[in-house]
């Protein structure tokens, strides 16, 4: 659903991730960080916040930061830990520890599979909040009869990383998301669970009229828990924006709270009763400011990332960049990089990967025997129907001998007289048929090919029948 | 009383007090204005100082990257901590309900 | 002297004699214990200098003691020497208030880093010491528990914050106690009641399990009858904890070992800029006759000034309320203490704190959120940390000369309570000379050096530069070997 016109508007998009850090313990305690538990297990002096407990950097939870911070290309930057004063029952200290004017990473970007690329501003460390649960009143907030409190996540440590608002549609911030996503994978520092509430999107919107340079005002959205509420809440947002500002009223800077059952955004609060949160440099932790050796060495220590897999395997295979994002997603850039090596023809490993091995259990497949699969296939040994059969065995079996699944199946290379006999008298059988395809009517190709290939059950090359088709029509 | 302008407002303490979850009798706000506005007189000859190329002291030690290993230490003891808690139900500290949703 | 007093009528020994007496097996830990539960129990009444004793868990720690000793064990070397705890110091199990109704009924899960190393040298805690609550206030009549008074005088005030430490060894409760000094709060209770006290460079002591006040001002040190002892203490519990993240990673300087070494050759500055006005004639008298007696002991003593120290007070007074209103948001009734029920979590955090603390803290928690909001923050908390730094940097220009510097340490001797209630920057002026140290980071201690006018002691200041605190304590000791006597009006 999107009531927005795009020749007329804008959508302008800035996402703030929160990323949960793979951490065994909290960003200042040595509570452990581990996902769920029962309520208030994971707790320490300073998790409870309680009078003169004191906070301890986890050196893990930094190295995660800079590891994301040098995959983002940000640059790497002495660090001080700010508090963030307000009150709330699951912020035991009423406030929350994190950075602000000296962030750790600032200025880096993000390349999406199409190509586009998003700047981001910075991310920095901060501890996560506790849990409020609201009993009676079905759950909602303001009905219940009171809140339970469970500290187990406060503290956990999060990234927050913010993004340029460099995006236009809710589409791309979804790409924008999943890719961000893979990265933080792919670099170790986090399991990006949205689900479990490991990976976080708080989400501005704001629209424009097309053509004008001037940023529209800004509502930033919450509560968003999947890639699919991101995009409902975008486009959800974007109409209210748009209807707002062409019944010439204006559209109020304020955070608003995604509603995934009514698919609408509500005011949570307004810019006026946002809160002061007097920031000042938190005087019981002390200056991170990482040896430029050391962050050198974290660099050479990360994997190779998602965009550049993507352009390494489009610059092997000549795959086209969607194909590519497609085979990177599913971690087969790998296996079809090695039966490249292996002499494999790459249009044909490409197209496999991409339409016949959305099987998880592709990543572990024996590369030779793809290869020599693919080669099968390249010699006219087997058809493309055949070399899918074949190649799912393979996937299941985690490799094997394609000739010898091959013949098992009893696939062999058809004599093409056998075919010639077969397709004359397909022809003699079907005059009008015949007439329409000797005219050029595109549909009736598969007509003749299928009747040829229910004949010799699936036996035929495809390509071949076509071609003797061609040469009878002169 | 003097006629000289406070520095701070009766109502500024208002708000400033709510920001803090206090909430001061009228009396409290009147007399709190007055204290605070002869202790920002006092502060007047700080703010009079130029002092742009002065370097900000947020701690007085000058050590960095004080780091702990990423290793759990022991946890307290739930129902000792729950113990302490003026309410608790289920595990969990019982506040009444929460309007309004965290920043 | 007509008023009452309730100093010790025979003569308290000091912690070193007893700790090797204990050690040696010629006085037990529990003898020692019951000589000042004894006194304790004559005056303590008088005086309030507890928010609770701890009279059996003190015998079963001294009982402990004795039979470390029996074994044939050491038990360290506070062994069975009774020590005071300021109620901010988190004790395991035991009642930590703050002097704050707000912390009514809680019982800390663990103990703080020094709690834990004077146990790990053999003290034995009796019992937790009244404060102005949360430590803010210079005469600890700020306290729920009402307040202290002073020993030589009991309608007077023991200073503040650490009011009930001061009180309590000067009374001879306990020959040693701790307490925490923010601004003052430590030196200048102690120079009130006549006794040794020290803060020592911020760092050397952990913070862990002292309940904040201003973290980066905060430092808990001892009080002592004697300058050995308070050395002696600040050796047990000072030194690195991974813990406390602005600990620095070395020892206590070994202050100790150098107590007899003089001040031949050293030199010290007489800071102008803290004799002149607002210090008291008779004290600025004290100060000037303590100069003199460090010169004839082999010092050179010249005048020095530190201007930047006058802006100390307004740097001060935005830099710890600030720090202490976000330090103390925590106080919200959800996971422990006291709560005021109320229809709303939020309007039950306000009913909790408003009735949770006093007039003082609301008071210092309002200034300090008006600093630190929008639009106020440059023009008072930014600008207040750059008085930080200038304060520092001219100090440390002194101390490229000069090894320590002497000042008061309160302005005036024990003042009548009620005195200054009625006027914020009235008490707080008490803490004009203690509070550039604590602003620089720097150790300073007061040392008591004879009587004012009115027959109450007057402290010496001395102060040093970071880490100096052997020097600060050469010094400490020569003005206690030749201080007139207390009682003895000059």
């Amino acid at each position: 659903m999107s009531g927005v016109d795009p020749e007329r508007w804008e959508v302008v998009i800035g996402l703030e991730v929160h990323a949960e850090l793979s951490t065994r313990t909290k960003l200042f305690s040595s509570a452990t960080a581990e996902f769920g538990g029962e309520p208030n297990t994971h707790i320490d002096p300073l998790t409870l916040g309680l009078p003169g407990s004191l906070p301890v950097l986890n050196a893990r939870a930094v190295e995660l930061a800079v590891r994301v911070g040098l995959a983002l290309g940000c640059t790497v930057q002495r660090s001080v830990f700010a508090r963030k004063n307000y009150f709330y029952p699951d912020q035991p200290k009423n406030y929350q520890i994190s950075q602000y004017d000296l962030p750790i990473n600032v200025d880096g970007s993000l390349e999406l599979p199409s190509g586009q690329v998003v700047g981001i501003e910075r991310a920095h460390l901060e501890e996560d909040t506790g849990k409020s649960t609201h009993i009676g009143g079905g759950g909602r907030i303001h009905e219940a009869r009171h809140s339970l409190v469970d500290l187990n996540r406060a503290g956990v440590p999060l990234l927050e990383i913010v993004g340029r608002p460099d995006l236009r549609s809710a589409d791309e911030a979804r790409a924008y998301v999943a890719e961000l996503r893979a990265v933080l994978v792919a670099v170790g520092a986090s399991d990006g669970k949205m689900e479990e509430g490991s990976l976080r999107v708080d989400c501005n919107v704001s629209v424009r009229p097309r053509g004008s340079a001037e940023l529209g005002t800004r509502c930033e959205i919450k509560n968003i828990n999947s890639l699919r509420s991101l995009g409902r809440a975008i486009d959800a947002e974007a109409a209210r924006q748009v209807a707002l500002v062409e019944a010439g009223e204006r559209v109020v800077q304020e955070t608003r709270h995604w509603d995934e059952d009514d698919g609408r955004t509500h005011t949570l609060r307004s810019k006026e009763e946002a809160d002061d949160y007097r920031y000042f440099p938190d005087p019981d932790l002390v200056e991170v400011d990482c040896d430029p050796v050391w962050v050198e060495e974290v660099r050479a220590s990360l994997p190779l990332l998602p965009a550049a897999r993507r352009a390494r395997l489009v610059e092997r295979s000549g795959a086209s960049r969607p194909h590519a994002a497609i085979v990177c997603e599913r971690n087969l850039d790998d296996l079809c990089l090695a039966a490249l090596d292996a002499g494999a023809d790459p249009e044909r490993v490409v197209n496999h990967a991409v339409h016949n091995l959305a099987d998880e259990r592709a990543v572990g497949l024996d590369p030779a025997a793809f290869a020599a699969l693919v080669a099968m296939e390249v010699d006219g040994t087997l058809t493309a129907t055949q070399a899918k059969t074949v190649l799912a065995e393979l996937v299941a079996a985690g490799g094997g001998d394609p000739a010898e699944l091959a013949a098992a199946h009893g696939f062999e290379a058809m004599d093409t007289s056998e075919l010639e006999g077969l397709v004359d008298g397909l022809i003699a059988e079907h005059p009008e048929e015949w007439q329409r395809y000797v005219e050029g009517d595109p549909r009736i190709a598969g007509f003749f090919v299928g009747r040829v290939m229910k004949a010799t059950q699936g036996k035929a090359d495809g390509r071949v029948v076509t071609a003797l088709l061609d040469a009878r029509r002169g | 009383m003097s006629d000289r302008p406070e520095r701070i407002s009766a109502e500024e303490v208002d708000a400033v007090a709510r920001l803090a979850m206090l909430a001061l009798t009228e009396d409290q706000v009147e007399r709190f204005a007055h204290q605070l506005a002869d202790v920002l007189d006092h502060a007047a000859d700080i703010e009079a100082l130029d002092l742009d190329g002065v370097e900000p002291m947020a701690r007085p030690v000058r050590v960095v990257n004080v780091l702990r290993p990423d290793e759990p230490g022991p946890a307290l003891d739930r129902d000792e901590v729950l113990g302490q808690a003026p309410a608790a139900e289920d595990g969990q500290f019982r506040v009444p309900p929460v309007l309004g949703g965290a920043p | 002297m007509s008023s009452r007093s309730a100093l010790p009528s025979t003569p308290v020994a000091p912690a070193t004699v007893l700790a090797a007496a204990v050690r040696s097996g010629e006085r037990t830990a529990l003898d020692v214990l019951e000589e000042h539960l004894a006194r304790i129990s004559d005056h303590e009444v008088d005086v309030h200098a507890f928010n609770l004793v701890l009279e059996d868990r003190a015998r079963e720690s001294a009982a402990a003691v004795d039979a470390r000793v029996a074994a044939g064990g050491d038990p360290g070397p506070l062994a069975g020497v009774p020590v005071a705890l300021k109620d901010n110091l988190c004790t395991r199990g035991v009642a930590t208030t703050c002097s704050s109704r707000i912390l009514e009924g809680w019982e800390p899960p663990y103990d703080a880093t020094v709690v834990q190393r004077l146990a790990a040298a053999g003290a034995v805690v009796v019992g937790k010491t009244n404060l102005d609550e949360f430590a803010m206030g210079s005469s600890t009549e700020h306290s729920a528990t009402g307040p202290t008074r002073n020993p030589h005088d009991l309608d007077r005030v023991p200073g503040g914050s650490s009011g009930g430490s001061a009180a309590a060894v000067a009374a001879g409760f306990a020959p040693v106690a701790l307490g925490s000094d923010t601004g003052g709060s430590i030196r200048q209770p102690a120079a009130l009641c006549g006794v040794v006290g020290v803060k020592p460079t911020y760092g050397l002591v952990s913070r862990l399990g002292l309940v904040a006040f201003a973290s980066s001002l905060d430092q808990v040190g001892p009080f002592a009858a004697t300058v050995a002892d308070a050395a002696l203490v600040c050796e047990v519990v000072g030194g690195h904890d991974p813990g406390d993240s602005t600990s620095l990673p070395q020892d206590f300087p070994r202050v100790l070992a150098h107590l007899d070494d003089g001040v031949e050759g050293m030199r010290i500055g007489l800071v102008t800029e803290m004799l002149g006005e607002g210090i008291a004639v008779d004290v600025a008298a004290r100060v000037r006759a303590a100069a003199e007696a460090l010169t004839a002991a082999g010092a050179e003593v010249e005048e020095v000034s530190i201007p930047a120290v006058t802006y100390g007070l307004s740097a001060y007074y935005l830099v710890a309320p600030a720090e202490a209103s976000s330090n103390l948001a925590r106080y919200d009734g959800v996971r422990y203490g006291r709560r005021v029920d109320a229809p709303t979590a939020g309007e039950m955090m306000v009913a909790t704190r408003t009735a949770g603390f006093g007039d003082e803290v609301k008071r210092r928690i309002v200034l300090g959120t008006y600093a630190l909001s929008a639009g106020y923050y440059d023009a008072f908390y930014g600008k207040a940390l750059r008085v930080r730094t200038l304060i520092r940097e001219e100090f440390d220009a002194a101390y490229e000369r000069l090894d320590a510097l002497i000042s008061p340490a309160s302005p005036t001797t024990a003042f009548a309570f009620g005195d200054k209630t009625a006027d914020p920057v009235q008490m707080y002026l008490n803490d004009v000379c203690t509070i550039p140290s604590n602003l620089a980071g720097h150790p300073a201690l007061s040392v008591p050096f004879g009587v004012g006018d009115d027959g109450l002691p007057v402290g010496v200041q001395v102060m040093a530069p970071a880490l100096g605190e052997v020097a600060a304590f050469r010094v400490a000791a020569v003005l206690e070997s030749v201080a007139p006597s207390a009682g003895a009006p000059s």
